[in-house]
């Protein structure tokens, strides 16, 4: 764990323990459950985020993707009533094609991951729109599927499977971007894309898998949130999602230039979203003041983290400065 | 001196400098340098690449001031110059590479912050005196474009046209021209030299400096030989022809080398070859070059050659317009870079901190990047296997630094080159391509790199080496190939080596 995620992971705490203090509610078994639940929904969502953004891309479709896919899901087992499996498997595949076509238009045709994201987040929505009508996705009276339901919605010895199934995900995507040669592989073009072009690595495959993940993921808390809604209404389900995510990394020390940050660093972030968006439940501040909590503590994280940097790189300096003058020679 | 050919010479110089020194660290750029420039003169600046010739524009140009010298601008003398001395007294630069703004129009670009305005508080920019004051310096650089048409649409001599004008609208009195001709056809090259020869109509004084010594033969009034640092010699408008500036150029003949003594060694079968290679760059110029097997190939030639060009089209990161290249026989196709490397050539770029390394990694982490694979298990990075490797190469090359997991970016330039060179080494080369080597390394780490480059060569490898550095070039190489202006003008064997062979195939013109 780097001195940024255990900074992190210090806020988280004090954060928590003065919510505690004001609010002993905060510590209820059914609070912490729920806001476990969010934390395992939008980790997975952060944690694709998370591969696109060190390659030094950005994905914001992510919001539009969960609401279509969503609506598809629900479809397909509502009222197409196909076996949850396929449809699971069906789902899946659709977000990597997403991924994949983001990543060819981005590393083959050479447009910006902004423009194509962005383009991403207006179409899929309005195509999830256009395909209910405008309607709600939702289940018929009574319909049941038991095993689905217990392995999104349902928990285990008290905690949420989607909890559990985040840590599983983080702990393999952990070892992906830690530890493999295609993590080395996306820290290198983050780092310098040029540079890792000269050193013989195949940077357009790289980053195209890279919105593969991204893809995958999305896709599969698309289902989580599916399940955890129970019914979608396309126009609405998912909005400001890919922020969410993107704020988490941030928050997580990832640079939007790419090549900087690491899992537990968006993990952090995200369980540190959640935590304050309980805060404003819990604190009783008016709802309506939400964002504007979140992006507050956003901006002042960043500030606090970059003027470290500075302080750092200054004191490095001085040091590096005394050292020279202690070792020139007497005259 | 001799002016006795000019009326020029009757006049007070505008501009003239006396006994300038300029020392950098473990280099004297400059050395009791002196020269004048008088008013409508043209004045061809000659030299080969470091002889000085950059220094000279940098205090010209007031971004650096002289150790020790004088230099007179217009009767005051000054110990150096400001940027803002330097263009108040009307001295305007037209850079090799240009400083417009290609999505603004031609007005907007001449008179960039210090466009006319309209009364009112809102001091909106008002065009049709903007239009009024353009279009006269048009005129006076025979431009055949309008004030509204956008840079970007424009040609490389159009846009020298904007810059010269641009110079014209800060009422110059002295345009200086750094390669303006470099990167431009012939035709545009007239079209530029007849601007300059209406500059000198109005009095303004011009500084031409180009590697086109013919060009230089053309519009020159006077030639300025630069050498070392020092002058090696003037040239009055009767005796400025090409063979007298090389002469100059090159000074008296370098003495041999122990290298050059060597009995030329028995070439090996070609590894590389390239049949009628078209570059991106130079696309109505096929290059054809064979590289042997253990030996060095040098690759000279002027600043903006295609060298380099030529070197990334071996190296799979652009595509050859044309023709094929072929590796021991073998029609080879690369797609990108990963094909080279997998074939078993391998680049040193030129352009270290860009393209060579990633200064954020490791020493370990750089020198395992091409070849990451190897260096894990079951697609999980091996951090024992890298540092091993790494291990190796810095015993191997004498990288200098605490240990492998050093950050590169806190390592100095010759170092960094060796972490470049070592993430190859590691690998197996087969054609091993260095452009400018030691460029921005010192003495000592220039000779290892020299060392190991033999030692490929004789371990079987081929390499090719661009160098702008003369004496590198002909030091090093076993064969020495020379472009000019996209083309091989020639290849010369061990006993033909000579400064000035190189430099006439350089200018396009025939070795003796």
């Amino acid at each position: 764990m780097s001195k940024k995620d255990l900074g992190l992971l210090i806020l988280i705490l004090v954060v928590g323990a003065i919510v505690a203090i004001i609010n002993p509610r905060f510590l209820l078994p059914i609070n912490l459950a729920n806001t476990s639940n969010l934390i395992g929904l939008f980790g997975i969502l952060s944690i694709g985020q998370a591969f696109v953004i060190i390659t030094g891309g950005i994905e914001l479709s992510v919001g539009s993707v969960v609401a279509l896919l969503g609506t598809l899901f629900i479809d397909f087992i509502a009222v197409r009533e196909l076996d949850w499996p396929l449809a699971f498997v069906l789902i899946i595949a659709l977000g990597a094609i997403i991924g994949l076509v983001h990543g060819w238009l981005i590393t083959r045709l050479k447009l910006q991951p902004f423009v194509v994201t962005l383009c991403g987040l207006l179409i899929y929505r309005g195509v999830a729109r256009f395909y209910t009508a405008d309607g709600t996705a939702g289940f018929a009276f009574g319909q049941n599927f038991p095993e689905l339901e217990f392995l999104t919605a349902g928990r285990s010895w008290g905690v949420p499977n989607s909890f559990i199934a985040l840590i599983v995900i983080a702990i393999v995507m952990w070892v992906v971007l830690h530890r493999s040669v295609f993590g080395r592989y996306l820290y290198a073009i983050g780092k310098n894309e040029e540079a890792a072009k000269y050193s013989g690595i195949r940077t357009g495959r790289i980053v195209m898998a890279a919105y593969v993940i991204c893809g995958v993921l999305t896709a599969l808390s698309a289902i989580y949130f599916a399940m955890y809604t129970r019914s979608i209404s396309p126009a609405s389900h998912g909005q400001f999602y890919e922020l969410y995510a993107i704020a988490a990394a941030v928050l997580g020390g990832f640079s939007l230039r790419g090549g900087e940050g690491s899992l537990i660093g968006v993990i952090l972030g995200t369980v540190l979203l959640q935590e304050l968006q309980n805060l404003v439940n819990l604190l009783g501040i008016p709802s309506s003041l939400n964002f504007a909590v979140m992006g507050g503590v956003i901006l002042i994280g960043v500030l606090v983290d970059q003027q470290w940097g500075v302080f750092r790189a200054r004191r490095l300096m001085v040091d590096a400065a005394r050292k020279n003058v202690a070792g020139a020679p007497a005259e | 001196m001799n002016y006795s050919d000019t009326s020029i010479a009757a006049t007070t110089p505008f501009l003239s400098l006396e006994n300038v020194r300029k020392t950098y660290p473990g280099v004297v750029a400059l050395d009791g340098f002196s020269m004048e420039v008088r008013p409508g003169e043209v004045i061809g600046l000659v030299g080969e690449n470091g002889a000085g010739k950059s220094t000279l524009m940098k205090i010209l140009g007031g971004v650096t001031t002289p150790d020790t010298g004088t230099i007179t601008v217009d009767g005051t003398a000054h110990k150096g110059l400001s940027v803002e001395g330097s263009l108040g007294s009307g001295i305007a630069f037209v850079h090799q590479e240009l400083n417009l703004f290609e999505n603004l129009d031609v007005a907007a670009n001449i008179f960039f912050g210090r466009e006319p305005l309209r009364a009112g508080p809102l001091k909106l920019v008002d065009r049709s005196k903007l239009r009024e004051m353009v279009a006269p310096l048009l005129k006076r650089v025979g431009a055949n474009f309008s004030a509204d048409a956008q840079v970007a649409s424009l040609s490389l001599a159009q846009q020298q046209m904007v810059e010269i004008a641009k110079a014209l609208s800060i009422k110059a009195r002295l345009v200086i021209l750094d390669e303006p001709t470099s990167s431009l056809p012939l035709a545009e090259t007239d079209k530029l030299l007849d601007v300059i020869k209406a500059l000198k109509a109005d009095g303004i004084s011009v500084i031409f400096i180009s590697h086109r010594l013919h060009e230089v033969e053309r519009v020159a009034d006077r030639v300025v030989v630069l050498r070392d640092g020092m002058l090696a010699g003037t040239l009055g408008k009767r005796d400025i022809n090409h063979d007298q500036m090389v002469k100059l150029m090159i000074g008296r003949m370098l003495k041999e080398r122990e290298k050059a003594s060597e009995a030329a060694r028995a070439p090996g079968a070609t590894a590389l070859a390239a049949k009628a290679i078209r570059t991106p760059t130079y696309p109505s110029r096929p290059v054809d070059l064979d590289v042997r097997r253990g030996e060095i190939l040098g690759l000279a030639g002027l600043v903006g050659s295609g060298r380099t060009e030529l070197a990334r089209v071996f190296f799979g990161i652009d595509g050859s317009l044309g023709g094929t290249l072929e590796l021991d026989g073998k029609t080879l196709v690369l797609g990108s870079a990963a094909d080279a490397v997998a074939q078993g050539i391998f680049l040193v770029p030129e352009d270290r901190k860009l393209t060579g390394i990633l200064l954020d990694l490791s020493i370990a982490q750089n020198i395992s990047l091409p070849n990451l694979p190897a260096h894990a298990r079951r697609s999980l990075v091996s951090a024992s296997a890298e540092t091993a490797t790494a291990e190796k190469q810095k015993k191997a090359l004498g990288i200098k630094a605490p240990s492998v997991q050093t950050r590169t970016g806190t390592l100095s330039g010759g170092n960094q080159q060796k972490v470049v060179l070592g993430k190859w080494l590691a690998m197996n080369p087969k054609v091993m391509i260095l452009d400018e080597p030691t460029r921005g390394i010192d003495i000592g780490a220039k000779a290892e790199i020299y060392g190991l480059m033999r030692a490929l060569a004789d371990a079987g490898v081929a390499v090719l080496m661009i160098s702008s550095d003369m004496e590198e070039v002909i030091g090093v190489s076993d064969r020495i190939a020379v472009m000019h202006e996209g083309q091989i003008s020639g290849i010369l064997d061990k006993d033909q080596f000579s400064q000035e062979n190189v430099l006439l195939l350089a200018v396009g013109k025939q070795p003796k």
